[in-house]
């Protein structure tokens, strides 16, 4: 391992405690991934805030003793508990404590209270080329394929080792070289919906098998929330880090360049049946069953989304017995606060829910009935991790659904 | 035997072999309160790991993994080493931790599984990692 004057400082104890205990985890991972020296990272996206038991307080808690700080600016993903909202969470007081001190430890490390899944849609949004650690499957994405900054996919102690030293392992997709695409998708001829980018992630993310896929024939996005759909899908039935989509995406303004020049190492003709059946997979209940809840920002909602709600909910009724929830950032939430629109969003029904999401909380608990969503990332999830029927649908169907109290189809978009 | 191998945690330990043909996500896939392996579709699913050296690919899935691996260690529910097929950072860092946080060792090494093909499941084997490579004895 090369390292620099800093580092080598850093790894001695010379700048702390805190950096030498972050450094020396970070360079036994180093080895373990075959880096031979490390990066210097822009920010940092830590997803520390979960509690998977004791050994996360005590990793955080350790940090805090030795009055470490994090070296660059380093956004938190979402945490257990809504600090703004705490009468949501159904769990119980330790559960609560525990998921509250983390929220606090990261805190007094210098980490940002973003508390949400979408950083890239905060005033943290990295640029393109930056070297950044992120941890949360959805945000490596966008901001590898939407953004081009660099990032691997980190996760648990190592994001915030990589925050606490300012530093990452110089390998994979930190490295252009490894950024070209390997495995081309080409789509047939379609109309650009929301439900259409959800279909291609999820096939996209089912098929890629490790390589990094090219996607040839996607419709322009009505927004970059489609392409957040679009990559939170695929990074949940595929670990997928990076796409690339011709035309669209930074790094890939044609198909040779996406490429690099080489072919594909495999070519997926994609046909409308193959979306269909990706789509449908998305749903375990069916037509017609009764709906419990809604689920809306899984990841975070944004601030064109809540337009987007907010005026197809003039005259709207909810169904009596249908929660409509709506996860977002507390930064977003003040945005929407301050415009009005949020109390035209609860005059509508909806619930918003900010720092947390109700995919990792036990705000959907003991509810009798379908949740639907229009996140295909939550579809994927909810059946395993919550025990719950899900039914994939557009923004659309997912009101109309809330409207009649059971899943309603509006037909093929 | 002696076999080249990465080793990503160092030490050593002793236990029944579990060889798994399939990769596991500790996340989701294993209790950390009880050591039992809680992925239905996974082969070993339902058996206990505690104490066990198991043989596995590589890992699978969640960054969470190194939580509920470390968890695992702290609490004992742990298997007593973990031999992959390739190098996991995930299950590395979780072992990592738990040795800097509790002084509880994991040993964790990377091979070529293949070279542990001949033998049993549940064989008594006692073993130690180094940096470039994994002894094993069988009792």
């Amino acid at each position: 391992m090369r390292l620099t004057k800093i580092e080598q400082e850093m790894a001695a104890g010379a700048r702390g405690s805190a950096s030498a205990f972050a450094m020396e985890i970070l360079l036994r991972y180093a080895e373990a991934v075959g880096a031979e020296e490390l990066i210097e990272i822009t920010q940092a996206h830590v997803d520390g805030c979960l509690y998977h038991g004791q050994v996360s307080l005590d990793f955080v808690e350790l940090l805090v003793g030795k009055e470490g700080r994090v070296a660059v600016p380093t956004t938190l993903n979402v945490g257990s508990m809504d600090l703004l909202h705490p009468h949501l969470i159904r769990a119980p007081a330790a559960e609560r404590s525990a998921g509250r001190r983390l929220m606090e430890g990261h805190l007094a490390l210098g980490c940002e209270p973003s508390f949400t899944c979408a950083p890239y849609q905060t005033r943290f949004r990295p640029r393109f080329g930056d070297q950044i650690a992120w941890a949360e499957s959805n945000a490596i994405v966008f901001a590898n394929s939407v953004i081009g900054a660099r990032t691997n996919r980190y996760g648990d102690f190592i994001d915030l080792c990589c925050a606490m030293t300012g530093r990452a392992p110089a390998c994979g997709l930190h490295i252009a070289a490894n950024r070209l695409g390997e495995v081309l998708f080409r789509l047939p001829s379609s109309p650009a919906t929301e439900s259409l980018f959800v279909a291609v992630g999820a096939l996209v993310g089912e098929k890629s098998a490790g390589r990094i896929p090219v996607i040839e024939g996607l419709p322009p996005p009505e927004s970059e929330d489609w392409l957040k759909a679009l990559g939170a899908v695929a990074a949940s039935t595929g670990s997928i880090a990076l796409f690339h989509a011709v035309g669209i995406t930074p790094e890939a303004p044609t198909l040779g360049e996406a490429m690099g020049g080489r072919a594909p190492s495999d070519v997926v003709d994609v046909t409308r049946a193959d979306l269909a059946a990706a789509l449908a997979k998305l749903s375990t209940a069916r037509e017609g069953d009764r709906l419990a809840a809604v689920s809306l920002g899984t990841p975070h909602f944004s601030l064109l989304e809540f337009e987007a709600l907010a005026s197809r909910l003039v005259g709207f009724r909810i169904a009596p017995h249908v929660e409509l929830y709506v996860n977002t950032s507390r930064e977003t939430l003040a945005a929407i606060t301050g415009s009005g629109l949020l109390s035209r969003l609860q005059a509508g029904g909806a619930t918003v829910v900010a720092d947390t999401c109700v995919y990792v909380t036990s705000i959907l608990a003991d509810l009798k009935g379908v949740v639907m969503t229009n996140s295909g990332k939550m579809a994927h999830y909810a059946p395993g991790n919550l025990g719950v029927d899900v039914a994939f649908g557009s923004l659309d169907e997912c009101l109309a659904s809330a409207s009649a109290g059971r899943v309603v189809r509006l037909g093929l978009e | 035997m002696i076999i080249a191998a990465l080793g990503l945690v160092e030490g050593d330990a002793a236990g029944a072999l579990a060889l798994w043909r399939a990769p596991l996500s500790f996340w989701g896939g294993y209790d950390s309160t009880t050591g039992r392996v809680i992925d239905r579709t996974h082969p070993a699913f339902g058996e206990t790991m505690a104490g066990r050296v198991v043989v596995m690919p590589l890992g699978r899935g969640s960054s969470s993994a190194s939580s509920v691996l470390a968890e695992a260690i702290r609490l004992g529910t742990a298997p007593a080493a973990i031999v992959l097929g390739a190098p996991d950072p995930i299950i590395a860092v979780g072992a990592i931790v738990a040795r800097r946080l509790y002084g509880k060792v994991c040993p964790i090494a990377a091979c070529d599984a293949a070279a542990l093909a001949g033998l049993g499941e549940g064989t008594m084997v006692r073993l130690t990692v180094a940096r470039d490579r994994l002894e094993l004895v069988a009792d």
